[in-house]
């Protein structure tokens, strides 16, 4: 069974992140880049039903600059058979439609039996590329899956999705998308023998004309990134724990009507 | 009505909408209202209450789209897509407005792509700049606030719960119900089975008013049980930080954070939560912020509108005593 991931470089979680020069963009200085922690779920879910069924390929795609070449590195390295990048920088700031266009377009030359991808990338935070994708597809998509198992005669799989208050779980046809929530499983660390077996594996490059996809006209425009306002300095409530607990009630009460 | 804002309705699944659907008809109406257009609402369901939908026309919605069926529920995005596509190609609204909960997110990303038109997902704020609707959003985990337009119409957007003024509970209205003509088609996927998570008889996550949270200071599992007392006394849903996830202590739903659910709460209170950023990425827009801990460099006081430094073990269980005495007279 072939298995397409799509994964997205991102600035680490603990990274201070700022608006650049143009108020479009980040300030990308002194970033550490990392493969969404989504994406990582959804790249060792595909590692584990390839193990699983003892036969099958994993491939990990992804579009941006040339940097993306790192992420799609520890993919490999974690175990990946290969990586597709789609190579183009203005893939970085596209909405999130043109993105699952370019991925769609991939996947079509691809023709898995299945894609996985993480529920959102932490940087922008739209959560929209592996539906989308799979609505371009004409495809069922489960989102925010938690559990997954792929039927023996490899037509179904049944997979479980997180909703306010219970765990849904379907039966879906492939090929299908399914995206990943935290708990689906624990990724694995690259060892050093997978760090190194990754130098030697391909990663195909392809340009947006090789597609045939255009990526100059988002559909949403971004207009300016802004920080956010600072909130107003709180303050500590002195004494000893009973007469503090019982100011803080209080102000909470009175000042700030919060309950 | 042509150019009218339509919001989808978020229900409870027994026919009732829910009260985030109130705050989509609220920012609808004042939005709408300096466009000089109309709202409506959008419901897609097996099962809608008249209750329900007096509820809609009380809250404002002009017109109500009900196309009821079985194949409906639960939702599908293979179903419900195609459905509301046709009727927007047919009705052309300007805009149309989801919630993010769980279903919505993954439709409205879905019906942008059958539309070809933009998303703006997790929105907090809309504000007309030159005659345009600009959303703004959140996004690095809400490092940052991004503002967006769209290029075509209709507007697709999803807003976040608790952020939003709802509606005004307006004198009952007679609803004004469309049921319009439109193909439901078969779902490819099937429910198998749905597990109800174990109630804890306490508020869901997302949309609680107040939320207690723990972190690593609680020291183990067993000691949630020091939040959830405090959380029955006041009625709040109990989340967890990265931290105490990772350590097994609590399921993933549970977990506050860059890597686990955003919250917008009117009161949180943070008891052993050291305030990683990546913590604070999911709570920071919060009303109001309270942070209990023994560490008065935390970088949660950073964010704290009240602080207390102190154990959590003497201050919380003084915390539930002192809301008792003066919300429930004990």
């Amino acid at each position: 069974m072939k298995v397409l991931v799509l994964v997205k470089q991102v600035p680490d979680t603990a990274t201070q992140v700022k608006v650049g020069s143009d108020p479009r963009a980040i300030a990308t200085t002194g970033i550490t880049w990392i493969v969404s922690p989504y994406d990582e779920f959804a790249v060792e879910e595909a590692l584990r039903i390839r193990e699983k069924r003892g036969t099958g390929e994993v491939v990990a795609v992804s579009g941006g600059p040339e940097r993306v070449k790192e992420a799609l590195r520890s993919c490999l390295a974690m175990g990946a058979d290969r990586a597709v990048h789609v190579l183009d920088p203005a893939l970085e700031g596209a909405d999130t439609l043109t993105t699952a266009r370019v991925l769609a377009a991939v996947i079509q030359q691809e023709a898995p039996q299945l894609v996985l991808t993480g529920r959102q990338a932490i940087d922008d935070d739209t959560g929209a590329v592996g539906a989308q994708v799979a609505e371009l597809l004409g495809w069922p998509c489960l989102s925010w899956i938690m559990e997954e198992a792929i039927a023996e005669d490899g037509a179904t799989v049944r997979a479980g999705r997180q909703v306010e208050g219970a765990l849904e779980l379907f039966d879906l046809p492939l090929p299908c998308v399914l995206t990943a929530q935290k708990g689906l499983n624990e990724p694995r660390y690259p060892t050093l023998k997978g760090i190194m077996g990754a130098k030697k594996k391909e990663i195909k490059e392809l340009g947006p004309g090789d597609l045939g996809v255009n990526v100059d006209g988002p559909q949403l425009e971004l207009v300016r990134l802004e920080a956010l306002p600072p909130r107003p300095p709180g303050r500590i409530i002195p004494g000893e724990p009973k007469e503090a607990v019982r100011e803080l009630v209080r102000v909470l009460r009175e000042e700030a009507k919060a309950i | 009505m042509a150019g009218a804002f339509w919001c989808v309705v978020e229900d409870d699944r027994r026919g009732r909408p829910k009260r985030v659907t109130a705050e989509l008809i609220g920012e609808a109406r004042r939005r709408a209202g300096e466009l000089g257009a109309g709202v409506e609402a959008l419901w897609l369901t097996d099962r809608a209450e008249e209750e329900g939908l007096g509820q809609l026309a009380g809250w404002g919605a002009d017109r109500i789209w009900l196309v009821e069926g079985p194949a409906l529920a639960p939702y599908r995005g293979e179903v419900w897509v195609p459905v509301l596509a046709e009727l927007a190609q047919k009705e052309a609204p300007r805009a149309i407005w989801g919630a993010v909960t769980s279903r919505h997110r993954e439709l409205m990303a879905r019906l942008a792509a059958r539309l070809g038109v933009g998303l703006a997902a997790d929105c907090v704020g809309f504000a007309l700049e030159d005659g345009q609707l600009v959303a703004a959003r959140p996004v690095y985990a809400g490092k940052l606030l991004s503002r967006v337009r769209w290029r075509g119409q209709p507007w697709l957007a999803t807003l976040r719960p608790n952020v939003f003024k709802p509606a005004d509970e307006g004198p009952a209205r007679e609803p004004r119900v469309e049921r319009p003509a439109v193909s439901v088609p078969p779902g490819a996927a099937t429910l198998v089975e749905r597990r109800e998570e174990t109630q804890t008889g306490l508020p869901e996550l997302t949309e609680a008013d107040i939320v207690v949270s723990g972190g690593r200071g609680l020291k183990g599992p067993e000691n949630f049980v020091i939040l959830e007392e405090l959380a029955k006394v006041i009625g709040a849903a109990v989340g967890a930080s990265r931290a105490a996830v990772d350590a097994g202590w609590r399921p993933h739903r549970f977990q506050i954070g860059q890597t686990g659910r955003t919250i917008s709460p009117k009161l949180y209170i943070g008891c052993g939560i050291s305030g990683a950023i990546q913590h604070l990425a999911g709570m920071r827009t919060s009303k109001v912020i309270v942070a209990v801990n023994k560490d008065p460099e935390a970088p949660i006081f950073k964010v704290a509108d009240y602080g207390i430094v102190g154990d959590l073990f003497e201050v919380v269980p003084l915390m539930t005593e002192e809301f008792k005495r003066v919300l429930h007279g004990e």
